[in-house]
């Protein structure tokens, strides 16, 4: 804390104001109250326009970034908060980095609720701290009333890719397998369950999780035998898998059976007409494989907590019009197309 | 056409409304359109309204029906 | 049971499909037309077109109320949309139905309308109990399934005394649109090309198998109602494959857990005390059929948006290369559309086939376009 403003002092009963992103006392102290205690670290307290960080070692710089609008802001299993750590180290260690750093970036309403706004910046705080990768820099701006949906965040990450990995998209080749490292569907619907007028209960979680864990053991066991990794966020599986089968040049098989999908999940998508492979995961991965180097990743997955349910979804084959196709658990076959339009719940 | 899942009634509100659960999915529905619906019928929903009870006796005749009529072709099949 | 997953079993599935191989003629064709979007995207979704042999050819019909709403009907919701003080309750099915100039409520919404996706009738009322300061419309679609639920919130807001409630009634019957497929203009010129009917599932529980009668007495075709799981299609394509076989055709039903001759009394007479057909009703596709289409009868004249609010639906043409009213009548596969996968894809869709993935088209873009050049790639 800075010694000329010994006590900021903030009533976290009341609503954040224009005068909080005017750049004047009442920013600073909102800063002082809100941010710097939840984000703390040495890099954060050194004050400047920017941070200065060291590279710990050498290899090839990884750098991501992405904007957060969740609605709602607090869900089942996390919030935007949390959201937007996990996000971004995901987005850095999916190219096999070691994440490092992150900024972050908060876009707040006129008028929202301060101990709303300490309650995001706590978790973002705790998602941080628990992913040990620290928040370095950061910027707040407030918007008049009606401009913004509450909060909106965006984060960049930093990440150090190890000599001699190279992950990539366009790396998937016929033959390779394809993991996914658990059940798919569990965050969009968690999202949707609280959405005003979809309104179910469920007991069903967003999976939103920092993943670096998993990629590091999975990188540690098989390194040179991965060809890429994704997470399948917006979209769901459908796209990212369609993504890779774009970038590649190549066609992909995948097995029905063989994908997690959680009951509830299921129960949900039938409830409301969506298909489970189009709905958003944020704490999960597929990883394109090498075929000698499948199990040993699939064995690695499995032995970490957020990859216990992995498992071999299918086989990257050739096609010159690059189709995700599916056996589907009936025996038949289907393509696996990309979402069309946004996700709305169907009667028909 | 018409989306319509069958979920189990776990509940029965006032106003012809009611709790159904399908899977762990809990949603609370209309049941106006029927009559004398009970805690345990499961109902076909459709947004948000229970069309029709289905019949537990009718749905395992079908099934038997399904497997006997797929049965003697397999074997001959093979 | 929970009378879902019982219905997907891919052991029996092989067992139906091996007597369905094993029964159909070589010699002979069983054009089906399963009725309802319902089953074509069961049919799609479970790739079950890969189960039935060359001979058996499944034919996705209209019943997609989506896919048969007429571009007027559209244009005039956004119109109503757009109106100064006035809220349009959607289902999400209908945001991204392209009208006329490619607009769309979702567009519409974008440029500042008040639009709002409802799962079910009773949030429209609800949203009107909240702000009685708006006039609510509820843009109201569907067939014989939807209907009812339209009117029980019109009765909950008749009871709670709400005066600024309103339908836009876009109801459709399902028995004309089946006749018109087998009894329409181009249907006598060129000749029937549909051997039963797969019937509809959730349909039949509100009007009983006993609507069906006259595909049977008047024009000798067998139906077969199922249900909407993939064993109900497959079992109720062998009852079909069966009845032609033996020179059968009776109305017979496969979904018999949910179905009754007679239907749902109860919704029946509820929809008849509120509603009353229309002497003709333009169905995108099929042109205007006569008594086709239900309105709020004069005593509900209150909760009707069409005459509260002056819609005119000026009937606006199709897109002229689309084929969706000949793929409707099953005259034409997707494919054999010129627009199919060239401007017309469900990212961005020309005809109403194209826009709901029980849409004949959208169906067959998005599940099924591999199988079109693609024996060859299947097997490699």
């Amino acid at each position: 804390m800075s010694p000329r403003d010994a006590k900021p002092r903030l009533d976290l009963s009341g609503r954040v104001e224009m005068t909080h992103g005017a750049g004047g006392r009442a920013m600073a102290q909102l800063i002082e109250a809100i941010f710097k205690p939840a984000l703390a670290n040495d890099f954060l307290a050194q004050g400047n326009d920017q941070a200065v960080m060291p590279l710990p070692g050498p290899g090839r710089l990884a750098m991501s970034t992405d904007g957060y609008v969740v609605s709602p802001l607090f869900f089942p299993g996390g919030d935007i908060g949390s959201l937007a750590i996990h996000g971004t180290i995901n987005d850095v260690a999916l190219s096999g980095a070691v994440p490092l750093y992150l900024s972050v970036s908060v876009i707040i309403e006129e008028g929202f609720p301060l101990a709303d706004l300490a309650r995001i910046a706590d978790s973002m705080g705790a998602a941080s701290r628990a992913a040990g990768v620290p928040v370095v820099t950061g910027d707040t701006k407030v918007v008049e009333r009606g401009k913004a949906d509450g909060v909106f965040i965006s984060t960049a990450g930093l990440g150090l890719v190890p000599p001699g990995l190279v992950l990539s998209g366009d790396r998937a080749r016929p033959g390779d397998r394809v993991i996914l490292s658990g059940s798919i569907g569990d965050h969009g619907i968690a999202i949707l369950s609280s959405r005003e007028n979809l309104e179910f209960e469920t007991a069903i979680l967003s999976d939103s999780a920092a993943l670096h864990g998993l990629i590091a053991a999975m990188v540690a066991a098989a390194g040179p035998h991965l060809r890429l990794m994704r997470d399948p966020t917006r979209g769901g599986l459908a796209a990212t898998l369609n993504e890779i089968a774009d970038q590649s040049g190549v066609g992909i098989v995948i097995e029905e059976a063989a994908i997690p999908v959680k009951p509830q999940v299921a129960a949900a998508c039938e409830l409301l007409g969506i298909d489970p492979l189009t709905v958003a995961n944020e704490g999960k991965l597929i990883a394109v494989v090498d075929p000698a180097g499948a199990e040993a990743v699939l064995a690695a997955m499995r032995a970490h907590p957020l990859g216990r349910e992995a498992a071999l979804i299918g086989t990257i084959g050739e096609d010159d019009q690059h189709f995700v196709q599916m056996r589907t658990a009936f025996g038949g076959g289907r393509i696996v197309d990309w979402l069309a339009g946004e996700q709305l719940p169907r009667i028909c | 056409m018409c989306l319509a899942i069958p979920a189990e009634v776990i509940e029965l509100l006032p106003d012809e409304m009611a709790r159904v659960s399908l899977d762990g999915i809990v949603k609370t529905i209309s049941v106006g359109l029927l009559d004398e619906v009970a805690v345990g019928d499961y109902v076909v929903v459709h947004v948000g309204h229970a069309l029709a009870r289905i019949d537990e006796a009718e749905a395992r005749r079908t099934l038997a029906l399904i497997a006997e009529m797929g049965q003697g072709t397999t074997e001959a099949a093979r | 049971m929970k009378h879902v997953e019982e219905y997907r079993d891919g052991a029996l599935a092989q067992g139906l499909a091996a007597a369905i191989r094993a029964e159909a003629d070589p010699a002979r064709s069983y054009r089906l037309m399963e009725f309802c979007g319902g089953h074509t995207h069961a049919i799609a979704r479970y790739g079950l077109e890969d189960l039935l042999p060359p001979p058996v050819r499944l034919i996705h019909g209209p019943g997609c109320p989506v896919c048969v709403l007429p571009v007027g009907r559209i244009d005039a919701a956004i119109r109503l949309a757009t109106r100064p003080g006035l809220t349009l309750c959607t289902y999400g099915d209908l945001m991204r139905v392209p009208g006329s100039h490619r607009d769309s409520l979702l567009k519409a919404k974008a440029a500042g309308a008040d639009i709002r996706m409802v799962y079910s009738t009773l949030d429209a009322v609800a949203i009107a109990a909240r702000e009685p300061e708006r006039e609510v419309v509820f843009f109201a679609i569907g067939f014989e399934t939807t209907t009812p639920p339209t009117a029980i919130a019109i009765r909950e807001a008749e009871q709670n005394g709400l005066t600024n409630f309103s339908v836009f009634c876009n109801h459709v019957l399902t028995p004309a649109a089946i006749r018109a497929i087998v009894t329409g203009p181009e249907a006598v010129r060129d000749g029937v090309a549909i051997d039963g009917f797969i019937g509809p599932a959730h349909v039949s529980t509100v009007i009983g198998s006993d609507a069906y009668r006259f595909c049977a007495t008047e024009f000798s075709k067998p139906v077969a109602i199922a249900g909407f799981e993939p064993l109900d299609v497959l079992q109720a394509v062998l009852m079909l494959v069966r009845q032609i076989n033996q020179g059968r055709h009776e109305i017979e039903t496969q979904y018999i857990r949910a179905v009754t001759p007679t239907g749902n009394r109860k919704a029946q007479a509820l929809v008849a005390t509120m509603f009353e057909p229309r002497p003709s009703f333009e169905w995108r596709g099929l042109g205007a059929l006569p008594d086709s289409g239900l309105r709020l009868r004069p005593a509900f004249a209150r909760f009707d948006a069409e005459t509260r609010f002056e819609v005119d639906t000026v009937p606006a043409p199709d897109h002229p290369g689309c084929a969706c009213g000949t793929i409707l009548r099953g005259a034409k596969r997707p494919e054999q559309c010129k627009l199919f996968g060239t401007i017309c894809t469900p990212d961005s869709p020309v005809g109403a086939c194209m826009v709901s993935s029980e849409g004949a088209c959208a169906a067959q873009w998005s599940y099924g376009r591999f199988r079109r050049p693609a024996a060859e790639r299947v097997s490699a």
